[in-house]
């Protein structure tokens, strides 16, 4: 019996080294990524877990897709560090989990965002963003300015992140809803927005 | 040196790839021997009667593999990827954005570097310089001001001859470069609640000319002297160095309506330039002064 009949011929051999075959590549540059410093340690002391309002702000950001239309990764190229800022570096994303890099540009990167606008400007904005920006193709998101929902579950996000390593403390969690206090959806993705890419923000 | 927590992984990483190398090279050696004896089949039988000849893999098809393999081994000798291994190419993603940016510097370097040793007049005058702050406005300035600098509800209009903080070239520089806070506190409670927020808003309206009830704006010039005039001035002209706009013209921030200015009173306004000196360097904030200068002037 030939190699080739024996493994065609047995199906759990073929599956053992069909995986074996397939995982060569992650093995390769997946794997090491978890034990590698720029990779899994925080770029400077700037980078920080998200405070309890900007983590609010994250999910109110993915729950209404912003990844689809916004990355958050600026490449090192001119063209993009004349736009928005120093280029992304690994150590800049330790806490995002799952981080937002996206793949598609319909609007602008929003890696460094932050501070390029004022609070007033993002607020106008999101609620309808024909009212500064004449030329936008983005949809208004009128529902924002209405009180934070997950003010009661903030604690159990910061839990969750806990465990895939964020550092929050027992204090830091168990504070977490006071935070979110008489704070609107549109408040907590404004703090969201005006935290991103900061770390870097004055190194061009 | 290395990025890894440990030398162990650059090993791993290596030994990896000689092994897949390895792997890939034996896999083909063995697979083309073998003659093709005519009528060999591989056993199988499908639907009956079709069958499969037991053919070695075809030539062609076997070196466009080896072309691989070559291809593999040669790009890891010159690009970063076995182990620690730099490349022969000393390549590097980083490098070659430095290398991107050196290059531009030293094609766009003198271009601003002649304009930075120019005054801001003279720059506000010179069609190129215009062009380049225009690319440079719709950039970074014009989702707030817009792309044809006229500002917006809350965003100051450019264009006019109107300031908050100074039309001087040294003053539109410093607010590109600093940004600037601005602050109207909530003045309700000051003048007295909801009677007194009208008086003052009547009172206001009459400084511009605007349709305004006499006798609430009578009251409202007393409130508006001793709540009002340490940031408006006695005569409500503003005061450049407070970023407290003139309320005696027609420009109007937030729009001239009763209920509009009765909401700033009742609330107060917060709005912030961003400061954009450590962002943009000093060449392009200069050619952006200028665009913006040359703007307000070339209004009547």
């Amino acid at each position: 019996m030939s190699f080739h009949e024996k493994i065609e011929t047995n199906v759990g051999l073929l599956i053992v080294l069909t995986v074996l075959t397939v995982s060569v590549g992650g093995l390769v540059e997946i794997v090491p990524l978890f034990f590698q410093k720029s990779t899994t340690q925080p770029l400077n002391e700037l980078v920080k877990p998200y405070d309890p309002l900007r983590l609010a702000g994250r999910d109110i950001y993915v729950r209404e897709g912003c990844y689809n239309c916004h990355s958050q990764m600026i490449r090192p190229f001119r063209a993009e560090t004349e736009r928005y800022g120093h280029y992304s570096v690994a150590g800049e994303f330790v806490y995002d989990h799952p981080f937002q890099w996206g793949s598609k540009r319909t609007g602008p990167d929003l890696a460094r965002v932050g501070g390029r606008y004022s609070d007033q400007w993002h607020r106008v904005h999101l609620l309808n963003p024909r009212d500064v920006v004449p030329e936008s193709n983005m949809p208004a998101y009128k529902w924002l300015d209405r009180p934070l929902k997950d003010a009661a579950v903030i604690g159990d996000k910061m839990k969750a992140l806990r465990v895939v390593g964020v550092p929050y403390t027992d204090t830091e969690i168990a504070d977490a809803p006071k935070a979110l206090e008489g704070k609107t959806e549109l408040d907590a993705v404004v703090a969201y927005l005006q935290g991103l890419g900061l770390a870097l923000k004055q190194v061009r | 040196m290395s990025d890894f927590v440990s030398g162990f992984w650059n090993i791993y990483v290596a030994g990896i790839v000689v092994l897949s190398l390895l792997f890939c090279l034996v896999l083909l050696l063995t697979q083309a021997k073998g003659k093709v004896n005519p009528g060999e089949t591989t056993g199988h039988v499908w639907d009956e009667d079709l069958r499969e000849y037991n053919n070695p893999l075809p030539g062609w098809w076997r070196w466009l593999f080896y072309i691989t393999l070559i291809f593999a081994i040669a790009y890891l000798f010159m690009y970063p990827g076995f182990g620690t291994a730099v490349g022969s190419f000393g390549w590097s993603a980083t490098g070659q954005y430095d290398k991107e940016m050196k290059a531009a510097d030293e094609k766009f370097g003198p271009i601003f570097d002649k304009f930075k040793a120019q005054d801001v007049a003279t720059v506000a005058a010179s069609t190129e310089a215009r062009d380049m702050g225009h690319r440079l406005f719709v950039t970074y300035c014009a989702q707030c001001h817009g792309a044809d600098a006229k500002g917006g509800k809350g965003f100051p209009n450019l264009t006019d001859k109107d300031w908050l903080y100074g039309g001087e070239p040294e003053a539109i520089k410093a607010t590109l470069v600093g940004g600037r806070m601005g602050v109207m506190p909530p003045m309700g409670a000051a003048v007295g609640g909801g009677d007194g927020v009208k008086d003052v808003a009547n009172y206001v309206r009459s400084l511009s000319g605007l349709a305004s009830d006499s006798i609430r704006a009578q009251r409202g010039k007393a409130l508006f002297a001793t709540n009002c005039a340490a940031c408006h001035g006695p005569d409500a002209k503003g005061m450049t160095a407070m970023g407290a706009p003139n309320l005696t013209d027609e420009v109007w921030l937030y729009g001239s309506s009763e209920a509009t200015i009765s909401e700033t009173i009742t609330n107060g306004r917060v709005n912030q330039m961003p400061a954009f000196g450590e962002f943009l360097g000093e060449a392009k904030v200069h050619l952006l002064t200028a665009y913006v200068y040359g703007k307000s002037a070339a209004a009547k």
